[in-house]
């Protein structure tokens, strides 16, 4: 399956190579280094490569290439979802993934590469089974490890290799148990000039920080469950219980974890939590333009709209922008073209608003259409799309488990047309 | 300056050396972190084999697992002395702690030195009888490894596999159904009777397991069951639908019924094997995985293998992917693309997710919009699949023709030039209703510079000449006028209509025909010199002139069959769908066919098994108990299928429950 894996940073040094056969030459990557150099854009660059004898997958995080050799077929998502498990697990164990974290954490990064795969099949990808045969770095640890010559690897075959719980561990305790539970849900929406909705999402996610002892059995449910249209879930969630009673049970793991993500049915009018006021036109003659927004909370379920920013791509022709703006502060980059206006907290009192003129390239025609505006959000303590947890049960262990439930609305790809 | 390289990095190995040797085990581990982030970066450490390779018998588990790291990279290359580790490797394979016998058994079977394969033989072979489901995993993965390293024990391998694929633990499905597929694809006989296990273990097994049994079981079903669509244009009768559609709400709870329905469905043309909707039904579930691979092969699987009217249900999760990573979105859209053509509709609900991204018929109205975007190439793209839109859907086509034109009016001369193109294939199909349309085109030409559009204007405007007979010469005149500075493609153009006008109107246009022809004679390149001699020849009535001349007109003027706009994703829903060679379009290495359904179902007995099976005892069980308590036993079978073999085949229905609460607890203490 995955031969070998080449680690590439953004200017094209290759600073990590693992094999799980037989060694294949880097000289491999040469075609990969053609394909980026035709792209452009990293993130162009296609996931799929061909090359005489070999097929080169990768995929592009945190500025770096992860680009995974293949020499029979396949399934190309069966690669792309690991090598990002890989960069999950990286992020894991070292809090971020970097080019300079991996290089000062080199012998791990070998040896998770090593556990993870076997003969190009994947062998252990669980996070905790990882952290019991490799324990993640700490200063104190390896402060201790000096000292008493002990090791950062682990002896037996951790339990949960075994189990057909393979995600969580065996023997977990702690002092304070709590369980902590993050609905974030993120708006995707289009409107249009007059500000109707062209299109609305609302996509969610569950993310949990569970820290209890022994082997709790939790059970989750909500008071409206049937506003989930469309759920996905961590392989601990079972699945038939969630199809007969719209309940989520499961064996947690161990500390942070995604417990499910959801889509809200499009049957459902989703409440757009502000709306925006432009105008943005530019004259014919005398090269320039005018641009005007205004800002105004909509359907905030009387919540208060945090970190708004509205962002603009200006269209090339425009060289300067002279605004003035009653609240927060506005940069425009003269080499990218972007128009960032960070408004802040939004006062339903006072609306800000951004006014002023654009002063365009002279002798240029005048650019086609208005630029589109991008928004972003934030809204504490709400699930926009109105869904709340009910109750948290925990079965099979005595003690009393302190429970919290957070809401966050964001926005996710949410644009206004011009 | 050379040699004080040479000299220095002889010097900082032999420095490597010494601490190896040394007694102090902290000394050693830093050497050989030193030595893998050597290897980690690329560097050449492999002189340094005699001083590590002694290392492999060390106390400190750590140093221990470098060395290994070590040897898997270069025992390869030092054959002679990767031999000298062997008897720690024997000696690791008899320790009592499992996971060093795994390990000791992976590297092993991964330093690929052909001597010692009877010793692997030997080792697999012993593994895959360990107590230890994870060193019997380590066996079905040193499976393949061998098979490459010497393809000649294959026979001996394939004993070995047969006997993992009777393994009841999760742990080692995966493994042993990729050692399967890696060396005795072809071998379904050996999956009979493990089918049923397979299916039933499928949601517990590791995801990555998950994706290749799904994959195998695809093929499997492909060649041991009927084709579920066979008799769709039979099915007209409403009854017999209503009859597929009880049966598979009462087939997930009953088991009898199933066997009366069977029994009574003798008469009619097709019924589903029991086996293959047990297939179906065990991994719909898996679609709401948080894998992105293990969605794609569910939806393969139900794409390929589940009746029509059942393939819906994918299209919900795998517009759910599109919010994943863009990798993942290329990925899912090829094959996206692939469905959509040979079903239509299925993503219509969704097509709001999709903006421009599928082929889709009704998205026209979003692609529109598009079109005022940024990106050239995009926009081309976008007005392209606008053509393929109206080719396949003949309602939405004159909203596309007057959508097009006015594109026309787009100052942007891309959009212009591909809207252009993609009209003139449309008209092709009824010209009659659209002169109007030709005459704007004809306008155009003055300002469009594309040389490609410009043909594509004078294509129309000569073959449809007679619907324009007052423009057509008109803009011949102006071609000839600028015949010199033109493209040669449009130059070939310009004679195609010419020879058309003289065909049908020469009156007019004689002179400037002959003019034309003239100027083309002594053109620069040859191919337009030819096309004027020829034509030439063809149409001006000569004494000398062949039988060919009274043809003329109906050479020039036939009748041309409009074009198909074809998506490029046509031709690829041949590979099976998910497949690297799917989204190639082109072959890889070890591709596996997907067979064709066969004519009549093979013998369904071979998936039976002994009744002392855990999967039978399920199935007793379900069939006993009655609808209620199987719902229960659904549930258990959720995680942890171990709890159904405890179960007695005879109980009430409120021991069940309490059976069930108390497996509940069982489970939270294993």
């Amino acid at each position: 399956m995955i031969h070998s894996l080449f680690l590439i940073n953004n200017v094209g040094d290759l600073f990590l190579e693992k094999h799980w056969k037989s060694v294949i030459s880097r000289s491999v990557c040469d075609y990969f280094f053609e394909a980026r150099e035709k792209a452009g854009e990293p993130d162009n660059v296609p996931p799929v490569i061909r090359t005489p004898h070999h097929y080169l997958i990768n995929i592009y995080r945190d500025k770096i290439f992860f680009v995974s050799v293949i020499q029979t077929e396949v399934p190309p998502l069966f690669v792309i979802e690991f090598l990002h498990r890989v960069v999950e697990t990286f992020q894991d164990y070292f809090g971020e993934c970097s080019e300079t974290i991996i290089k000062d954490n080199l012998v791990i990064v070998y040896e998770l590469l090593e556990e993870m795969l076997d003969n190009g099949f994947p062998l252990a990808t669980e996070s905790n089974i990882l952290k019991e045969l490799i324990r993640p770095p700490n200063i104190l640890r390896s402060m201790v490890n000096t000292i008493t010559g002990s090791s950062n690897v682990g002896e037996t075959l951790p339990t949960g290799q075994l189990s057909t719980i393979p995600w969580r561990r065996a023997g977990v305790k702690y002092t304070n148990n709590e369980a902590y539970f993050d609905v974030v849900e993120e708006i995707d929406a289009i409107l249009d000039k007059s500000g109707s909705t062209v299109f609305a999402e609302i996509q969610g996610v569950i993310e949990a920080c569970v820290k209890l002892s022994g082997m709790p059995d939790l059970t989750l449910s909500f008071m409206n469950p049937r506003l989930l249209d469309d759920v996905s879930f961590h392989p601990c969630v079972r699945y038939k219980r969630w199809e007969s009673e719209r309940v989520i049970s499961f064996i947690p793991p161990d500390g942070n974890f995604q417990l499910m993500s959801y889509q809200i049915s499009a049957q459902n009018l989703v409440a757009i939590p502000v709306y925006v006021k432009q105008n943005i036109c530019f004259f014919e003659t005398g090269s320039s333009g005018r641009l005007d927004i205004t800002v105004g909370p909509k359907q905030t379920m009387g919540k208060t709209v945090e970190c708004l920013v509205v962002t603009i791509h200006m269209p090339k022709v425009v060289l300067s922008v002279h605004l003035n703006a009653t609240q927060g502060t506005y940069n425009y980059d003269l080499v990218t073209k972007i128009l960032v206006w960070d408004i802040g907290r939004l006062n339903p009192q006072k609306l800000p608003c951004l006014k002023g003129s654009l002063s365009l390239q002279s002798g240029a025609p005048k650019p086609e259409e208005n630029p589109s505006l991008n928004i972003d959000l934030k809204i504490q303590q709400l699930a926009i799309s109105g869904l709340k947890v009910n109750r948290l049960d925990m079965y099979g262990e005595k003690y009393k488990p302190f429970k919290g439930v957070k809401y966050v609305t964001k926005a996710g790809k949410f644009q206004v047309r011009t | 300056m050379l040699a004080f390289f040479l000299f220095y990095v002889f010097f900082r190995h032999d420095d490597l050396k010494e601490m190896l040797d040394s007694n102090k085990d902290s000394l050693k581990l830093e050497a050989m972190k030193r030595i893998v982030a050597m290897i980690a970066r690329g560097k050449n450490a492999s002189d340094l084999f005699p001083a590590v390779v002694k290392n492999v018998a060390c106390k400190n588990i750590e140093v221990k697992k470098l060395v290994y790291v070590y040897l898997v990279r270069y025992a390869e290359e030092q054959q002679d002395l990767a031999l000298l580790s062997i008897s720690t490797f024997q000696r690791g394979l008899k320790d009592p702690n499992q996971l060093i016998r795994a390990s000791a058994l992976r590297v092993l079977s991964s330093i690929r030195v052909t001597i010692i394969v009877p010793i692997m033989m030997l080792a697999i072979k012993e593994a895959a009888s360990d107590m230890s489901p994870y060193v019997r995993k380590t066996a079905a993965h040193a499976i393949p490894k061998l098979h490459s390293l010497d393809p000649e024990q294959k026979e001996q391998l394939i004993e070995v596999i047969e006997k993992l694929l009777a393994d009841k633990t999760t742990l080692v499905a995966g493994s042993v159904v990729m050692a399967f597929e890696e060396v005795c694809p072809d071998r379904i006989d050996l999956i009979h009777k493990n089918y049923r296990k397979l299916c039933n273990l499928l949601i517990d097994v590791e995801e990555w397991g998950q994706v290749v049994i799904i994959n195998m079981l695809t093929r499997y079903a492909r060649t041991q069951f009927l084709n579920p669509n066979i008799n769709e244009s039979l099915l007209e009768d409403g009854g017999e639908k209503a009859f597929y559609a009880s049966d598979d709400d009462e087939e997930e709870e009953d088991e009898e019924k199933k066997a009366e329905a069977a029994a009574l469905a003798k008469r009619k043309p097709y019924v589903m094997d029991p086996d293959h909707r047990l297939l179906l039904r065990n991994t719909k579930p898996l679609l709401q995985s948080r894998n992105a691979a293990v969605v794609m092969a569910v939806a393969q699987l139900y794409f390929h293998l589940a009746p029509k009217a059942e393939v819906g249900v994918i299209a919900k999760a795998l517009v759910r992917l599109m919010r994943s990573h863009s990798e993942v979105q290329y990925v899912v859209l090829q094959n996206v693309a692939t469905m959509t053509i040979k079903r239509r509709g299925m993503f219509e609900p969704y097509l709001k997710s999709f903006y421009i991204r599928s082929t889709d018929p009704t998205q026209i109205k979003i692609l529109k919009t598009y079109i005022k975007s940024m990106d050239k190439d995009f926009v081309a793209a976008s007005i392209q699949a606008i053509g393929r839109c109206a080719t396949n859907i003949g309602e939405v086509r004159d909203t596309c023709l007057n959508g097009l034109v006015q594109l026309l009016s787009n100052r942007d001369e891309l959009v212009v030039a591909e809207s252009v193109v993609v009209i003139k294939k449309l008209l092709q199909m009824q010209p009659e209703q659209h002169s109007d349309i030709i005459k704007h085109m004809a306008k155009l030409i003055d300002n469009i510079q594309v040389p490609m559009a410009r043909a594509s204007i004078l294509w129309l405007i000569g073959e449809y000449c007679e619907h324009v007979p007052k423009i057509a010469p008109d803009v011949l005149r102006k071609m000839a006028k600028t015949f010199t500075n033109e493209e040669d493609i449009v130059k070939l153009q310009i004679l195609n209509l010419a020879a058309k006008l003289y065909l049908t109107n020469s009156k007019q246009t004689k002179l400037l025909t002959q003019y034309v022809l003239n100027l083309a004679k002594y053109d620069q390149n040859y191919d337009i010199r030819d096309r004027a001699r020829f034509i030439r020849q063809l149409i001006v009535p000569t004494d000398k002139s062949g039988a060919l001349n009274k043809y003329a007109k109906k050479l020039f003027l036939a009748l041309k069959p409009a074009p198909v706009l074809e998506s490029p994703f046509k031709d690829r829903d041949h590979f099976q769908l998910g497949s690297l060679s799917h989204l190639l379009n082109a072959k890889a290495a070890g591709y596996q066919e997907l067979p064709d359904w066969p004519e009549s179902a093979p013998d369904p007995s071979v998936r039976n098994v002994e009744v002392k099976d855990s999967v039978c005892a399920e199935r007793t069980v379900l069939t006993e108990a009655g609808s209620e308590a199987s719902g229960v036993l659904l549930l258990q079978t959720s995680r942890g299928s171990s709890t159904v073999q405890d179960l007695p085949l005879k109980r009430s229905k409120a021991l069940t429950k309490t059976r069930y609460a108390q497996s509940l607890l069982y489970r939270s203490f294993a």
